[in-house]
């Protein structure tokens, strides 16, 4: 399928693709790697007047660690995660979920930035996000700001930029030495979205007590969830195997998903509790904790 | 709008809408080595190779981002009468039954091993998961792009002709 006729603009700097996107408003749409807005043009799903590609945009495709934040640029690609060595040593979480979005070469166009504006509740980048405690900077043209991933993510496929914006970068808190993560995701086949997926990371004191903990879900609510009760239930605890299982329950709990050719309401609900819970135990086992 | 795409080495002008998808914009140059199988971008029979080492589906990208890019497609792997290792190695390999997955299935295995030029059995598996074959059960795919990579490794000038 073809998609319906778009005016084609190729900005070469930030500032003339703001001013497209703010001159042509809610007709504007960004095209980053397109592996979500080609597909969804194609089906006709969403037809934008205009498109303002931003992959020519210079300095936006990197990786930095500064001021204790990995910053990624708006054009860092699934691949340039997947392959990073430093990310695969240290970001476990993020290194996990660059393996399993989407297929290898959907992975070599798609960017990250692009997968979290898009928030498909069923997307990947999203819950590890929320788990990893992410910021977005986002800019236009009065300037930019730094906005919460909380406060980003305003509901399925919608995010707080706003109308002449786009994102520059995403930022994570550098983990710790005592922090690690997990993504623990069930699909039908490799390239499928999560049936249900869990995102976790956790830092440990130097005593073994949790420090901090972020437990999110993909694909089980009409967005993507935090669990905070479960969050709450784990922070400053011993890990066990009792507040393990007594966590992701929580996952169930809040869990309200939608019924599809991938499971049932139930199912899904079931599966929220259960990656939570292996989530859980697979990044404590990184951190060399066996819980009992 | 008039477009200039670097396929294979050699410019091709072009006319095309800004929503030509870049599949069709190669297919309509004439090289129809790059098919079609789908309409939701899953199969990966249309990828090509952007700038020598990126794998993309030519149908999910449009023909006027490709502009300022090196594009290789299937017909840009042979050297003049000499099939490329991955080529050879499918044919020795018995790695296609119909054909139709092959253009695809050797761009991802070229850009792979651009990533990797010594890939395990898995990390094979792994790195052409994003491209379907319905005939073959992959078992001679993944024994191709094996012995694709020890040719490729092997210093030029040795490469036995086997
Ligand atoms: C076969 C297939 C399977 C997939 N499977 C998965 C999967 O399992 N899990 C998963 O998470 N994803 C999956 N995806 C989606 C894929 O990961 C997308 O690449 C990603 O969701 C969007 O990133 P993109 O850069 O391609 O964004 P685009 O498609 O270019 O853009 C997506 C949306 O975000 C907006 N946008 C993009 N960048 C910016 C920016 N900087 N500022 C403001 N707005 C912006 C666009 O306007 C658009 O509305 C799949 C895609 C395909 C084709
Ligand atoms: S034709 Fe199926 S992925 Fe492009
Ligand atoms: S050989 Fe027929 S689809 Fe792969």
């Amino acid at each position: 399928m073809i998609p319906a006729a778009f005016e084609y603009k190729r900005p070469m700097s930030l500032e003339e693709a703001i001013r497209y996107l703010a001159e042509r408003g809610s007709d504007a749409r960004v095209l980053a790697g397109g592996q979500s807005l080609i597909p969804a043009m194609r089906y006709r799903l969403a037809q934008p007047a205009v498109l303002v590609d931003i992959n020519q945009l210079p300095n936006l495709r990197y990786m930095q660690q500064e001021g204790g934040m990995l910053t990624m640029g708006a054009l860092v690609r699934d691949t340039d995660v997947e392959f990073d060595k430093n990310i695969q040593s240290r970001y476990h979480l993020i290194s996990d979920v660059s393996r399993v979005v989407a297929d290898p070469i959907v992975r070599y166009r798609g960017t990250v930035v692009g997968s979290l504006c898009h928030n498909d509740p069923s997307g990947d980048w999203p819950a590890a996000a929320l788990a990893a405690r992410a910021q977005l900077v986002i800019q236009g043209s009065r300037g930019s700001r730094v906005e919460s991933i909380d406060d980003f993510i305003v509901d399925s496929f919608t995010t707080s930029v706003g109308e002449g914006e786009l994102v520059v970068e995403v930022q994570f808190p550098i983990p710790s030495a005592r922090t690690s993560g997990a993504y623990e995701k069930i699909e039908r086949k490799v390239g499928d979205f999560a049936t249900a997926a869990a995102a976790i990371q956790i830092e440990l004191t130097e005593a073994g007590m949790i420090k901090d903990v972020g437990v999110a879900v993909t694909a089980v609510a009409q967005k993507p969830l935090r669990v905070a009760e479960a969050e709450n239930i784990l922070r400053g605890e011993k890990p066990t195997l009792d507040l393990i299982r007594a966590a992701a329950a929580e996952a169930a709990k809040i869990a309200d998903p939608n019924p599809d050719a991938r499971g049932s309401a139930a199912y899904k609900k079931d599966m929220a509790r259960v990656l939570v819970g292996r989530g859980l135990i697979k990044t404590l086992g990184r951190l060399g904790v066996v819980v009992a | 709008m008039e477009i200039t795409l670097l396929i294979n080495g050699a410019e091709k002008k072009l006319n095309v809408e800004p929503r030509t998808l870049l599949v069709h914009a190669i297919r309509d140059a004439g090289l129809t080595g790059t098919h079609i199988g789908c309409d939701s971008s899953s199969c990966g029979v249309c990828t090509v190779v952007l700038d020598g080492k990126t794998a993309v589906k030519s149908c999910t990208m449009f023909a006027v981002q490709a502009e300022g890019h090196a594009i290789t497609t299937i017909e840009g792997m042979a050297n003049g009468g000499k099939l490329h290792p991955l080529q050879q190695a499918f044919y020795d390999q018995h790695g296609l039954q119909c054909g139709y997955c092959t253009p695809g299935m050797i761009m991802s295995a070229h850009a792979l091993l651009q990533h990797n030029p010594s890939p395990s059995e898995d990390e094979i598996r792994f790195g052409l998961s994003g491209n379907l074959c319905r005939c073959t059960g992959y078992q001679n795919i993944v024994k191709a792009v094996q012995q694709a990579a020890q040719m490729l490794q092997q210093p030029v000038g040795t490469a036995a002709d086997d």
